[in-house]
């Protein structure tokens, strides 16, 4: 058996919804602030804008082979379209975190809703910062990185003026994420050796 | 983003051919966007003016080729990136270079083909063309990069045999590296080996512009400076102009050969992993490589003794280290991203082994579990 730390992440929501923005600056702050290898990719479709848009990001405290996700280990749903597109991949230990605001049905039990675009809208008056929600929460539920880190991500890939607001956004959905019990998540479900590749 | 070397850097891997571009002493570039190789034109433009450089978007990519060929030939290290469409209307160019013996670099981003195709998929339908994309006999350089820091350390030693041998040199990525962001650490620039092509040492009266010399690489005056210099894409003779005469002509398409022939211990670069011991062998290159790896680890994982040997150089084909595989291991699989392109050139060095085909052509990355299977198999 391999001996490695793998953790792969998958972020689905609409083209325009800022997810790939988002997996990037997850990226830099796990790779340049964190000190992981990562690799993080995107679909990268013509019909990106409007339908559906996916980023992944695969971290490793060793060298990563494969450089595409899996089996996702946490999966950020920001619409329900994402959400059935792309749920089948997640870990039967995997957590689904998902946007309340446009996800209404989840396909399983280890879910957290949360209303990303609802707390952009109503705390920071801009539903577009709803990205920056999203992965404040996520890094409060992978645990791999700190706000910190994410922070000075976002200081570097996002224009200046906008910096506050995300940063704003990053810890509200931080501050949000931190309100849920993870410890309640009911266990997985592991019937099968999970499958290796 | 980026711009010091020495530190740790999250890059794509288009990104990272233009540091490795600039740091082998790149300074023009001219090109004709196209996905999903743009992002190497779209930082060059940023990029040249502040190194003094020179970036110019033409009006294809005839002209693309046309150009870095006109600035190599006045000094200047030259570099155009495409896919497979531009890749297409470059060979005719390409095919000038290979005759003027003008060093330059071409990186085509594989995506999936034929003719348009598949304008945002990987593809690794390229190789062929890539080595025999423009017409007649004549040798060239292409390597295959399988990760970000491939993508630096590859464009610098494109840049370097193409100065030493006087050769294009085509680096062939896929939409997968291109596109794919990974932590790489780049080095500081005096860490890096920059090879520039060699200038004549005699005055310009005595300069002989295609005159053999042991390398069988001439030595190669900068237009303008003085030295008279005559290029063309006929046959020529030492001193650069037309010429039929059989003796001259053989002389001068051997040469072209040889020098690369001779160069075959440095430029065909290869890469082993647990081959030491391997009964089972994956022969990959590019992308294709990621998912390998981590099959013949988890081959590995099960007691199959699996290895894997990436191939950096695709030409001119490594053969002695391939056909060491074939000779160690009872069979061997060639996974591409095409209908069966290397698997072709692996078999012409065979020796008997079984060799298993895998391939995919739907636009898709062939995954560590396809070819895990067939390890299981094997």
């Amino acid at each position: 058996m391999m001996q490695e730390d793998r953790y792969e992440l998958r972020f689905g929501g609409a083209g325009g919804q800022g997810i790939i923005l988002a997996a990037v600056i997850f990226a830099e702050a796990v790779g340049i602030h964190e000190g992981f290898h990562v690799c993080q990719s995107q679909s990268y479709g013509p019909e990106a804008r409007g339908g559906r848009s996916r980023a992944e990001i695969v971290i490793s405290s060793e060298p990563i082979d494969y450089p595409r996700v899996i089996g996702m280990d946490l999966f950020l749903a920001m619409n329900q379209a994402a959400l059935d597109a792309y749920f089948a991949d997640c870990k039967p230990r995997g957590i689904l975190l998902a946007d309340a605001t446009f996800v209404s049905q989840v396909p399983t039990s280890r879910a957290l809703l949360l209303p990303f675009t609802t707390i952009a809208r109503q705390q920071l008056g801009d539903a577009l910062a709803a990205n920056m929600a999203a992965l404040g929460a996520v890094g409060v539920v992978c645990g791999r990185v700190r706000l910190a880190s994410l922070e000075k991500a976002i200081a570097r890939r996002v224009p200046a003026k906008f910096k506050e607001l995300n940063i704003r956004a990053l810890h509200a959905g931080a501050a949000a994420a931190r309100q849920l019990d993870l410890a309640a998540l009911p266990p997985f479900i592991d019937s099968e050796e999970e499958k290796e590749v | 983003m980026s711009e010091k070397t020495g530190q740790r850097l999250l890059l794509q891997g288009n990104e990272a051919i233009v540091e490795g571009a600039l740091a082998a002493g790149c300074r023009f570039f001219a090109g004709y966007p196209i996905t999903p190789a743009s992002e190497i034109a779209e930082l060059m433009s940023l990029r040249l003016p502040a190194l003094n450089g020179t970036f110019i978007q033409m009006e294809d990519e005839i002209a693309s080729m046309g150009a870095i060929i006109g600035a190599s030939l006045a000094g200047v290290k030259s570099l155009t990136a495409t896919s497979g469409p531009g890749f297409s209307l470059m060979q005719e160019n390409l095919g000038f270079a290979c005759a003027a013996e003008v060093p330059c670099v071409v990186v085509n981003v594989m995506r999936a083909g034929p003719s348009t195709g598949l304008s945002t998929s990987p593809a690794q339908g390229d190789v062929m063309q890539a080595r025999w994309g423009t017409h007649g006999d004549h040798p060239i350089i292409v390597l295959a990069v399988s990760s970000v820091s491939d993508c630096f350390d590859l464009t610098i030693q494109a840049f370097n045999l193409s100065e030493k041998y006087r050769v294009p040199v085509i680096v062939l990525s896929d939409e997968i590296v291109a596109h794919t962001r990974e932590t790489v650490i780049l080095p500081e620039q005096a860490a890096v080996t920059v090879i520039d092509r060699m200038r004549p040492a005699v005055p310009p009266e005595w300069y002989i512009p295609y005159e053999d010399n042991s390398r069988g690489v001439p030595a190669m005056a900068d237009m303008g400076s003085g030295y008279r210099h005559h290029v063309t894409g006929l046959i020529h003779d030492v001193r650069g102009f037309p010429t039929e005469r059989p003796e001259e002509v053989d002389a001068f398409i051997r040469r072209l050969f040889r020098k690369i022939t001779n160069g075959f211990p440095e430029i065909q670069l290869t890469k082993t992993v647990m081959l030491e011991d391997a009964e089972i062998a994956v022969i990959a290159y590019g992308a294709v490589t990621r998912s390998a790896l981590r099959a013949v680890r988890q081959a590995r994982g099960r007691g199959i003794r699996a290895g894997l040997l990436q191939l950096i150089t695709l030409y001119p084909f490594p053969r002695k280290a391939v056909e060491a595989v074939l000779r160690q291991c009872r069979r061997v699989l060639v996974p591409e991203m095409n209908m069966g392109q290397v698997i072709r050139e692996v078999k012409r060095v065979n020796v008997a082994t079984e060799i298993v085909r895998h391939n995919r052509v739907d636009g898709q990355f062939i995954t560590p579990a396809e070819i895990y299977a067939h390890l299981l198999a094997m």
